[in-house]
């Protein structure tokens, strides 16, 4: 009898540890791409995480991305350290004055990177419009993100309509803005 | 009994031994990059920060640079770090949730270990020295052993 209880307790050990281990690794997260694979079958999927707050870049306070339904928004997600970022800038901050007359923004989201650094960007880049930092990533491991620079469009009801995941050249930004703008609202 | 407790409780006084100094030289550390890079991670490429080289890890290196100018010691900068970067800036996980099975599981597996040898090793000790006992053969009956012996002269002679 004893014998059987020290067998059983073993393996029930072993079978704790192996679940816990499954555990460990299902939520590690491997590379996600639902976002791009609904919108390749023609379905919008709502934002993810989209009541997230996120702490405003240079000022007190958070903002919710779900807080912008009803403006066109270009989530762009940058980080200072990243080349890319830097040359795709111009191109955003042209867009952001398009937008601004059509009741929509660009948002910038900063990816792993330290508050001092990205207001050095913003700054150095002439960046005017808004930003948000999402500290722990947890904002963009949900869009599936897995580096910098990514530029996701959302239109008016809070639906991903278009993702570049790399970065921003010629006129694909322009282009697939002006197409939602001309959708009805 | 008391011998076995008195194992057990050697063993637990030896990880505490080796566990303390670790953790108050990290308290009290004064601050130097490469003891920092050693214990935090570059955040985007998932490696420690002494041996990873991507653009975000020279960027995080450099923000250390300056924390250590401002002064702040090796825990001030950690925090710090953390408001940046989030905790999956820190080497070892912050002791809470799931993370804390990475504190908890091993000694506790240790601990579950060492009872159990405890506790199945005198069983074995024990049951070993039986089967030798058995394994001595009983002596033959008095016609059996004149039987072997008139055999083996027969087959010796």
């Amino acid at each position: 009898m004893p014998r059987f209880a020290v067998s059983g307790l073993v393996t029930v050990l072993a079978i704790a540890l192996l679940a816990l281990l499954a555990f460990g690794v299902a939520h590690q997260g491997g590379e996600n791409t639902s976002i791009d694979q609904s919108i390749a079958r023609g379905v919008d999927p709502p934002l993810p995480n989209a009541n997230l707050p996120l702490p405003i870049l240079g000022a007190s306070g958070t903002q919710t991305i779900s807080a912008l339904r009803g403006k066109l928004v270009v989530l762009n997600v940058f980080a200072s350290w990243c080349d890319p970022c830097r040359a795709e800038a111009p191109i955003l901050e042209q867009e952001q004055r398009t937008l601004l007359k059509h009741n929509g923004t660009v948002l910038g989201v900063t990816y792993l990177d330290n508050s001092t650094d990205s207001e050095t960007f913003v700054h150095q880049e002439h960046i005017n419009y808004p930003v948000v930092r999402d500290v722990n990533g947890n904002f963009v491991r949900g869009l599936g993100s897995n580096g910098v620079p990514e530029t996701f469009i959302i239109d008016r009801q809070g639906r991903v309509v278009a993702v570049r995941r790399y970065q921003l050249a010629g006129n694909w930004l322009a282009q697939t803005v002006n197409r939602i703008l001309g959708q009805p609202a | 009994m008391r011998r076995r407790l008195f194992a057990l409780a050697s063993v637990t006084a030896l990880i505490a031994a080796a566990a303390l100094p670790a953790a108050a030289l990290a308290a009290g550390a004064k601050a130097s990059l490469t003891d920092i890079e050693n214990d935090v991670m570059c955040v985007s490429c998932r490696e420690s920060l002494a041996v990873a080289q991507s653009p975000q890890a020279l960027a995080e290196r450099n923000y250390i640079r300056t924390l250590i100018g401002q002064g702040l010691d090796k825990a001030q900068i950690e925090k710090q770090l953390v408001a940046q970067y989030g905790t999956s800036v820190l080497g070892r996980p912050p002791a809470h949730g799931f993370n804390l099975t990475v504190y908890v599981l091993p000694p506790a597996l240790l601990l579950v270990g060492l009872g159990a040898l405890a506790v199945v090793l005198p069983r074995w000790r024990r049951r070993a020295r039986s089967e030798d006992a058995v394994a001595v053969a009983p002596a033959l009956a008095p016609a059996d052993a004149r039987r072997l012996e008139d055999e083996l002269t027969r087959y010796g002679g």
